[in-house]
């Protein structure tokens, strides 16, 4: 059974630059074997979600470390929903405290993963719950 | 069989028979002997750079440098030692904690509060909005209002900003790049209604951009138009703010990206050396602005390393000054800089740990001479600090500063086998950048190409996979681990609120103001960008007429368009 590989979003969105981590775990998945394609900095979250559904992707990673994560995280998850693309695995990360990340879990993120999570981890997840998707996508 | 050194001008006595017996023996043990096993023992045999280290260092490792050339003496060329002769015998380094959050109004009051505490310069974080060009009611503002900095849409808040302290008496950092000419402006004007004259006014500007398009991204302009900017700024300083320092080149956040020590070394030289150039080429005489530059080193958790960085900068900034560019003024040699503990060594795991990881940078940096310094609070790499977690901050600096006694010696580590090798290690690494960053024809064109982008992804990639095999050890994130997270209970929130009001001030200042004082101010702008005129006395105008951050940046944008990056990782 031949499988195309897992294809991964990794964005940042708002008006945060850091893109030091968004870069590291996109290399990581794809060292791991997946497709992965990173959107660069500043996409709105209506943006994040077009190329998701442009690109097929089975999973989007957000990345947020200037504090608006409360704001944009949510607005994706409703875009999301909006675009009938609510399967879509999300997860992300950044400098989000734990009670945020609770919340944003709440709302329908999938996974928050903070500083000093293992790539390991991450990588686990996301070929753990994008293998979901496809076994009920196809 | 070892060779017996005997140059006189090396650094260190020359090597006696008696003394090669002895090494040869010490050589011997220390080969037969197990090296320790388990996390973090996959690095012994080199920096956090990777820059290689031997078990001990020697005369020997020191032969080749000559005590006046390379070494020399404080506050005199090439100023290895330190650029003032007595350095904080004389007078302490500048304590500047960076601050920032919500409205003017709460940021003047966290201000007040770390004057009161000791601090002796103020240090300004600007919001998202307001460091990449939009005013709070901008859409693109939308949940980032106040978050990572305080929001300036006008010069109403930058008087707010500023209540109550004597802008006359005191020096201000600003951090901001992108708009910060307008920054500036808005400083001379809030400086200016209250009486203080802009020749009065000490400070610093940020505003490297070339720094932003390698790494913190907070840009507007392409990089040749802003260039012209920043001369510009250089111009009017020169010839008004006698007091200000015109730019902060910087490695920091170089540093906070992922690069090594080297890169962060060699990638902000080479940025400084860059404006030195643009000023050149436009008729500037070196003399003239040079004094005025200053650098922004990160003080990261590998001790000797950084210690070794800072002494390689100021040699090499100082020899090429002198040599390359035929500085003649003394103080156009001399590299000035502030330091920030490596906000990335921080971890959100067991923060108080981040204590103790600041107060051994904090304690590099001042072995390395630093100017002025900023150390992190233990919660943020989850927030901005609160009063309690920033007090420690300051503390650390002040017990560093007036228990530990390492300001009484200038230059302590001078001399050090290990440290003079690799200072020299450090300036051998940088130089081969240098090279590399010519053979693209310069900084700009290397940006363009996005040579230093991959340099530091690929440097950031091979840092953490050293932590996934665990070659290198973070205390409580790959070792020494809680099965819990934690963090302090207390952290710093900034509500939705302060969105909301600031959106409502700054179109009530667009309401309230002569709007066609506004275009007339906007519109000569926009001709001084067109033309070779300098555009900060236009700046000025349009600050003074009320037109808001964005609404300059605008006209500015019209004129000189926006930068995009290529995506890639």
């Amino acid at each position: 059974m031949s499988e195309r590989p897992l294809r991964i979003i990794i964005a940042k969105a708002g008006l945060d630059g850091h893109d030091r981590g968004a870069k590291v775990i996109a290399r990581a998945l794809r060292d791991a074997g997946m497709e992965v394609i990173y959107t660069g900095l500043f996409q709105t979250p209506e943006q994040i979600v077009q190329t998701a559904i442009q690109e097929d992707a089975d999973g989007v990673g957000l990345s947020i470390l200037s504090g608006a994560h409360m704001t944009l995280f949510p607005l994706v998850v409703e875009q999301l929903a909006a675009q009938g693309a609510a399967d879509i695995v999300f997860f992300g990360g950044g400098t989000i405290p734990a009670d945020d990340a609770a919340e944003l879990k709440r709302l329908g993120v999938r996974e928050i993963f903070t500083p000093g999570a293992p790539l390991a981890n991450i990588i686990r997840f996301v070929e753990a719950e994008c293998g979901k998707r496809r076994e009920l996508v196809g | 069989m070892a060779k017996i050194v005997d140059r006189a001008s090396g650094l260190g006595p020359a090597e006696t028979p008696d003394y090669v017996v002895l090494r040869e023996r010490y050589a011997a043990k220390a080969a037969a002997r197990k090296l320790r096993r388990g996390p973090g023992s996959g690095a012994v045999d080199r920096t956090l750079s990777d820059v290689p280290l031997k078990a001990l260092y020697e005369s020997a490792d020191v032969a080749h440098l000559d005590l006046a050339r390379d070494l020399g003496v404080p506050g005199e060329f090439p100023y290895t030692r330190g650029i003032h002769p007595n350095m904080y015998r004389e007078r302490l380094w500048t304590m500047r904690q960076f601050a920032g959050f919500g409205n003017a109004t709460q940021t003047n009051e966290r201000y007040h509060f770390l004057l009161a505490q000791g601090q002796q310069g103020l240090s300004v974080a600007f919001d998202m909005p307001t460091l990449m060009g939009y005013d709070s009611d901008h859409a693109k503002s939308r949940g980032e209002v106040g978050k990572c900095g305080v929001a300036i849409d006008s010069i109403r808040d930058m008087e707010t900003l500023f209540a109550g302290i004597d802008m006359g008496a005191i020096t201000t950092s600003m951090t901001i790049n992108g708009p910060a000419a307008i920054a500036l402006a808005q400083y001379i004007v809030a400086a200016e209604n209250k009486g203080v004259p802009r020749a009065k006014l000490g400070g610093t500007l940020q505003a490297d951009i070339l720094k932003e398009y390698i790494a913190q991204k907070e840009w507007i302009f392409p990089p040749r138009p802003h260039v012209r900017i920043i001369v510009d700024m250089m111009r009017f300083c020169r010839d008004e703010m006698p007091l200000w320092n015109t730019i902060s080149v910087s490695g920091y956040h170089i540093r906070e990206a992922g690069s090594t020590a080297a890169q962060e070394l060699a990638f902000t030289l080479a940025d400084g050396f860059a404006y030195v150039e643009a000023a050149l080429a436009d008729g500037m005489h070196i003399d003239s602005f040079a004094p005025r530059l200053s650098f922004f080193f990160n003080a990261h958790i590998d001790f000797f390393e950084e210690i070794a960085k800072y002494r390689a900068a100021r040699r090499i900034y100082a020899r090429r000054m002198r040599d390359k560019y035929g500085a003649q003024d003394p103080r156009s040699w001399q590299l000035r800089f502030h330091t920030q503990t490596a906000g990335c060594s921080a971890t959100a795991q067991q923060p108080e740990n981040n204590i103790v990881r600041v107060a051994y940078e904090a304690l590099a940096a001042v072995l390395g001479g630093t100017q002025s310094l900023h150390t992190n609070s233990m919660d943020e790499v989850m927030a901005l600090p609160t009063e309690k977690s920033v007090e420690i901050a300051l503390r650390t600096q002040q017990v560093l500063a007036y228990e530990t006694n390492v300001t009484n010696v200038v230059d302590p580590l001078g001399g050090s086998y290990f440290v003079e090798a690799l200072t020299d290690a450090m300036e051998q690494q940088a130089e081969h950048y240098f090279e590399k960053i010519a053979e693209f024809g310069g900084v700009i064109e290397a940006i363009e190409a996005g040579y230093f982008q991959s340099e530091i992804a690929d440097a950031s990639y091979r840092y953490q996979r050293s932590l996934e095999v665990k070659d290198r050890v973070i205390v409580g994130v790959n070792a020494f681990e809680h099965e819990t997270q934690e963090m302090p209970p207390d952290l710093l929130k900034i509500g939705r609120e302060i969105e909301a009001a600031q959106a409502g001030a700054v179109q009530a200042v667009r309401a309230e103001r002569d709007a066609a004082a506004v275009e007339r101010t906007l519109a000569a702008l926009r001709r001084a960008c067109r033309s070779d005129e300098n555009v900060m006395p236009r700046l000025i105008d349009a600050v003074r007429a009320y037109a808001t951050e964005g609404e300059i940046v605008d006209a500015m944008v019209e004129v000189f368009g926006r930068y995009s990056e290529r995506a890639a990782f």
